[in-house]
């Protein structure tokens, strides 16, 4: 089944919560929707379901109109961000609901709510209720609902966010391997850039209710459309630097100079804004046309086992990741390298005029 | 670790201890005392031991009184209920229009117990009464004075309307606290009305019914404004309910021993009830888990 999304606008009382998407999801593909909170990634999952009815635009099932079509007429099936079960009925029973609407029989009931349990590891809870299990298995509970059904469209709305760490790393592995074998279109909403490359597939960046870009997952991260979605997609943000281009040259803010290497000289001379991401700056030199800078410690935050440094002069600031745990003094003077080579350039209006050449380049 | 032994805790629980001591311990002692005497002046009395106690179970009059009470408070929760549920689905959910309905259901709630008896009573009146004139207008000779059937159906019409909404109020803010992502997945499992309300309305409405039978069933076993203004318990004693006997016997005849027997009785009946229902229903909710 495909689903597509034909110039989609969505307004509530006079605002606009959706804007001009267009989207083709193709069958079988695990789709990401990826965005702050308030882009909108809710409001397409429910146009997308047949929640609610887009204000324009159509929405096309194997190229058939389904735009005004109830969900109830819809074969989709959901996943919340909390985690919604019938409390009165057992796990089994849970699971088994959408089939019992369904009026299928009751041995093909048994053997599939059996499936579905083996699948995420609860067919040992299936006579317990909602209320004595764990979030992650009611979480599982949940989800067995959404997959027994067969349903054409999965919609995942951040369905991980109420769960502790380990358990979502977890729960992301055993998601992508139970959608390697279904031909059904997977949506999930995520506000996560690393949730996103952790699961793959395809990912759609939304911002404000536009589709700002689509495309295989590791292509929308490497080969960013323009500022904005490099910004959405990067955790922590990726660091934005203005610069000039004159000759042979560039100057970072009126005060750095470092000589355009033989992947950046096909930029013309003029304003642009430098990417770098937080990963790419290091402690010690990569290569030699790596630029030096010399900056102050402003912050050092520990996450897990990475840590995050801003560092900064009177100039810009800059965020770096580094692996492992390390401990700064506020103030401490450091050298800090930025590899020239991995550097994205964006012109006055954000679109993207350079890509790295290992990235394939622009 | 020292453990510190002490016991000077319970001098933060003697002002309660106090407290509850005036406000109930001691003049329920004090209705304990009289039930076992026989008072004829504040100078002479007589122990009489459990003879009030006897003698109040086997009175007629307080036995019809007894099954009238059970039957008007079995009847009204039997209509409240249901109807409190079913008003509570159909209000509006958000906007002016729920605030407008909230206010229009909870007025009868602020109304003075004496007073709704007495908007019954004129309401009822065959002469200016609006109900009392249009039934007899319709040809049905409606006369709660002297009709006992007339008399039960206005008694109970007058508490439905009085603590209905009481149900509702209890009901609607139990089903604003469903998250709205259950109703959602309901209609993506494609659930019915009826599954909606049974497995995911009803089950989360259960707390609040479990209050909602318990305040009304206390609250009407109590009832005596309102009939006593309405019918003075008539026709004949057709609709005299317990408090009504025990306010005849204690104030208008003044028998201080057998109405303090009776009040007792009274008192562990509503006890009693409360206390095996509410235990019935949580062993129920035990057994479910």
């Amino acid at each position: 089944m495909s689903l597509k999304l034909d110039s989609i606008d969505h307004v509530v009382n006079g605002n606009a919560h959706i804007e001009g998407i267009d989207l083709e999801l193709a069958p079988g593909s695990f789709n990401v929707l990826l965005g702050r909170t308030l882009a909108g990634k809710t409001t397409l999952m429910r146009l997308m379901a047949g929640l609610d009815r887009p204000t324009r635009g159509r929405i096309l099932m194997n190229g058939e109109d389904v735009t005004g079509v109830s969900v109830r007429r819809r074969n989709v099936s959901m996943v919340y961000q909390q985690f919604i079960n019938y409390p009165t009925l057992t796990v089994f029973d849970n699971i088994a609901s959408p089939l019992r609407l369904a009026r299928v029989a009751k041995a093909e009931i048994t053997r599939r709510v059996h499936e579905v349990a083996e699948m995420l590891h609860i067919d040992h809870l299936l006579s317990r209720y909602p209320q004595e299990l764990s979030g992650g298995q009611q979480q599982r509970t949940a989800m067995g609902r959404a997959l027994v059904k067969e349903a054409d469209l999965i919609l995942f709305d951040e369905p991980l966010v109420n769960l502790d760490y380990k358990l979502r790393e977890e729960f992301r592995q055993e998601l992508r391997e139970l959608f390697k074998a279904r031909n059904c279109i997977a949506v999930y909403a995520t506000t996560e850039p690393n949730e996103a490359l952790a699961l793959g597939g395809k990912t759609a960046v939304l911002h404000e209710g536009r589709l700002l870009q689509y495309g295989r997952t590791e292509d929308v991260y490497h080969r960013p459309r323009d500022l904005l979605t490099a910004e959405m997609f990067s955790e922590p943000p990726i660091n934005v630097v203005p610069g000039l281009v004159s000759g042979r040259e560039v100057t970072f803010d009126r005060s750095m100079h470092f000589p355009l290497n033989e992947d950046l000289g096909s930029l013309a001379p003029g304003q642009y804004h430098f990417g770098v991401r937080p990963s790419h700056i290091g402690l010690t030199p990569q290569a030699d046309d790596d630029l030096e800078l010399e900056v102050r410690v402003e912050l050092a935050e520990i996450s897990g086992s990475e840590t995050f440094l801003h560092v900064g002069n009177e100039l810009f600031s800059l965020v770096l990741h580094l692996a492992g745990v390390h401990e700064f003094r506020v103030d401490q003077p450091l050298k800090v390298y930025l590899p020239t080579h991995r550097v994205y350039a964006f012109d006055r209006d954000g679109a993207v005029v350079h890509i790295p050449s290992h990235l394939g380049g622009k | 670790m020292n453990k510190v032994q002490s016991n000077k805790a319970w001098f933060l629980v003697l002002p309660m201890l106090l407290l509850v001591a005036f406000s109930a311990i001691i003049p329920l002692m004090t209705v304990v005392n009289y039930s076992v005497q026989d008072v004829f002046d504040p100078n002479t009395r007589f122990f009489t031991g459990t003879e009030w106690f006897v003698a109040m179970l086997n009175d007629p009059a307080l036995q019809g009184a007894l099954l009238r009470q059970f039957a008007f408070s079995f009847t009204i929760l039997a209509i409240q209920i249901p109807l409190g549920i079913g008003i509570a689905l159909l209000m509006p959910k958000q906007g002016w229009r729920a605030s407008l309905v909230l206010i229009l259901v909870t007025l009868p709630l602020l109304i003075p117990w004496n007073v709704v008896g007495s908007i019954w009573q004129i309401f009822t009146r065959g002469d200016i009464g609006l109900m009392g004139w249009g039934l007899r207008e319709l040809g049905y000779g409606y006369n709660i004075t002297r009709n006992p059937l007339d008399a039960w159906a206005t008694i109970i019409l007058m508490d439905v309307w009085h603590w209905t909404p009481l149900i509702a109020l209890l009901c609607y803010s139990g089903l604003r606290s469903i998250p709205e992502a259950y109703y959602q997945a309901a209609r993506i499992d494609r659930a019915s009305r009826w599954a909606v309300f049974r497995y995911i309305q009803l089950p989360k409405l259960t707390n609040v019914l479990v209050i909602g039978v318990l305040l009304r069933f206390m609250h009407s076993f109590m009832i005596y404004a309102e009939p006593f203004v309405l019918t003075g318990g008539g026709p004949g004693s057709s609709t005299t309910f317990l408090s009504q006997s025990l306010a005849i016997m204690a104030i208008a005849q003044f028998d201080v021993g057998p109405s303090a027997a009776f009040s007792l009785i009274y008192f562990l009946i509503i006890l009693l009830v409360c206390w095996v229902f509410y235990t019935a229903i949580m062993n129920l909710q035990k057994d479910k888990s």
